[in-house]
């Protein structure tokens, strides 16, 4: 047992830290307002190599393991919850998923634009009345020979305008259920895409989430990713590993309200003290300090686990499910915490609140996650 | 042509300092390090000068005096993109010891040119870069707030009373930079990180010198008084403070 983070690690996430208190701050408040992509910075990170931070070097990436990811991800999310979305997404879903599922040809073809950042990645599975149900697919990826031809809609697509490269789930094969669907990659411009509006979300405004519609896309045979019915199979399993940059992020986001949660009480005063020595105050932030070091403490396992090469569905599921929920408690009480100020934008805190909530839903709901574990636990 | 950037392992700037009960030795418990922020400025800059030189500035070296510990710093630097580094093991005393184990690595090694941070931001003991130019006996630039590299022609900006002085000086020299020198330090990126696994950090023994300053005690400042309220009709009340307790009056 070893709770001892290595140099590299550390170096990391200070560089992150660094980046996000240099560049990401400054701006995050107007970006929110504004709904406005962080493209500078975005360019800038891409440069650092945090857009393939874990990819293999061979595919231009930056070839560190899960903990530094998870650490770099937390330290984005507690300045700036939407560019750490674009880097989850990217890494975890995109990256990964080609890297270890995609053939060598796929591999060369994809992976290097991504790993420099050059193109971001989209994962589109969810669907207007489908998200985690991921079997009631409507979208259908017709075998015609040489090539599939996508129709349908995809939904609450994160990165979908700015991405370059989308990973696309649909059914082949209704017949078969999970076994009929397929994942394929394919150009973000390819003829037959188009993007709905951009959502006007509660949180995460600075990441772009559009839905998008497929008429007659004609994907080659060779971009399909595995055997033929190989793609529900491939969409939970990037999901397992995905949680983990999702609950690193809801800790980052309740991590960064406390940072300024607890610098506000030991400003603030009422009744001649500083707000912290109430009672009422200081419990609080004792239940946010337990909270949040047992929430690192999974996301850090989770991702341990997956850089040794263990089983890790059920421990990422926990970490997704007590950081969402735990985020959501968080950043609520900084925000209570802050009373009146709390409520105004300049101070943050309420932006990581509604940041936070998406945590709770998205990359499947708290719900979804106590049924993966109650059904892994149960299972034997 | 070859630079040399001299980096001080410091508390990072945001440390509560404590010391001993003797007050004599920094508590170093729970100290996280940094390079010393004028350093880091100063190999940020050398980084860029020898990126834009078009292969005229062959090497950016660092070199640091300090023990084991301190070899996190140096990678730091490595990973922010110095080729290669030096640390001479030994705790790293007065001004004069430290400036005699840099010059004697400068000297062997024939660095054209040797930046150094304008004070550690922990000891401020702002002697270092001098003392290195003198030993080796080097033309010094002080205060240098921005350095230009065209076509192998140096040119110097100086801070100085309420303006600028630019100078230009011929290689080999020292450079004792400052704020200025470069906007932001470098944040490391992946590939520098995983390329500073592998880069050489060249350890060697002291040379033998006598430090020359002994540091004895060291005081830090009285914690804040608290802030007194008065009410601001009561200019009675505030007259009688800071005449009888501020004693300003």
């Amino acid at each position: 047992m070893n709770f001892e983070f290595t140099e590299e690690q550390l170096m990391i996430k200070q560089a992150a830290r660094d980046f996000a208190v240099r560049e990401l701050l400054p701006d995050v408040l107007e970006r929110d307002a504004s709904s406005r992509f962080p493209a500078r910075q975005m360019k800038m990170l891409a440069e650092l190599g945090f857009f393939g931070m874990c990819v293999d070097p061979k595919y231009d990436g930056g070839g560190m393991d899960n903990i530094s990811y998870v650490l770099a991800l937390e330290e984005f999310a507690k300045i700036d919850a939407s560019a750490a979305v674009v880097l989850a997404v990217h890494n975890s879903l995109a990256c990964y998923g080609i890297e270890h599922y995609a053939n060598e040809e796929q591999k060369q073809r994809f992976l290097p634009a991504l790993a420099r950042g050059e193109k971001i990645g989209a994962f589109l599975l969810s669907e207007p009345e489908a998200g985690s149900d991921a079997t009631s697919q409507k979208t259908t990826a017709e075998d015609k020979g040489d090539y599939y031809l996508i129709n349908g809609t995809k939904n609450w697509i994160t990165s979908a305008d700015n991405a370059g490269t989308y990973i696309v789930i649909a059914q082949t094969d209704r017949e078969k259920k999970h076994k009929g669907i397929n994942a394929f990659i394919l150009d973000r411009h390819s003829p037959g895409i188009s993007l709905g509006p951009h959502e006007d979300k509660m949180g995460m405004r600075s990441s772009d989430t559009h839905s998008v519609m497929f008429t007659d896309v004609k994907v080659p045979k060779e971009n399909r990713i595995g055997e033929d019915g190989f793609g529900f199979s491939f969409a939970m399993k990037l999901l397992d590993g995905g949680r983990i940059g999702i609950a690193a992020q809801a800790i980052g986001i309740a991590g960064g309200a406390f940072d300024l949660a607890l610098k506000y009480s030991k400003e603030r005063k009422a009744f001649g003290t500083e707000i912290c020595n109430h009672q009422a105050i200081a419990f609080k932030l004792a239940e946010m300090a337990v909270k949040l070091e047992n929430g690192r403490n999974l996301v850090l396992k989770s991702a341990w686990l997956k850089d040794n090469g263990l089983q890790y569905g059920l421990q990422s599921a926990m970490a997704k499910q007590y950081c969402a929920d735990s985020a959501m408690e968080i950043t609520t009480e900084a925000v209570q915490i802050h009373g009146g100020y709390g409520y105004v934008k300049e101070y943050h805190v309420e932006r990581l609140m509604r940041e936070a909530k998406v945590t709770q839903i998205y990359e499947g709901t708290s719900e979804i996650q106590k049924i993966v574990i109650s059904r892994t636990i149960l299972k034997d | 042509m070859k630079i040399l950037v001299c980096i001080g392992n410091v508390p990072d700037t945001t440390t509560k300092i404590r010391f001993d009960a003797e007050m004599k030795n920094l508590d170093t418990n729970g100290v996280q390090w940094v390079i010393n922020p004028w350093d880091e400025l100063a190999l940020t800059r050398a980084l860029e000068i020898k990126e834009q030189s078009a292969g005229k500035i062959e090497k950016v070296s660092v070199i640091n005096i300090g023990k084991v510990d301190a070899e996190q710093t140096i990678r730091k630097a490595l990973a922010i993109g110095a080729d290669d580094a030096f640390r001479v093991d030994a705790d790293p005393t007065d001004p004069y010891f430290i400036a005699a184990q840099i010059a004697e690595v400068a000297k062997a090694q024939n660095y054209e040119i040797i930046f150094s941070g304008i004070e550690s931001s922990d000891f401020n003991g702002a002697a270092v870069g001098s003392m290195v130019a003198e030993l080796l006996d080097l033309p010094s630039v002080s205060a240098v707030s921005s350095f230009e590299f065209n076509d192998g022609n140096i040119v110097l900006k100086r801070e100085i009373d309420g303006g600028k002085e630019t100078v230009s000086v011929q290689a080999p020299f020292v450079a004792i930079v400052q704020k200025g020198i470069s906007i932001n330090p470098r944040i490391p990126a992946m590939r520098g990180i995983m390329m500073a696994r592998t880069k050489p950090i060249n350890v060697s023994a002291p040379v033998a010198v006598d430090s020359l300053v002994e540091a004895k005690t060291f005081d830090v400042p009285a914690p804040k008084a608290a802030c007194k309220m008065v009410d601001a009709e009561d200019t009675d009340k505030l007259i009688e403070l800071l005449h009888g307790e501020a004693k300003v009056l």
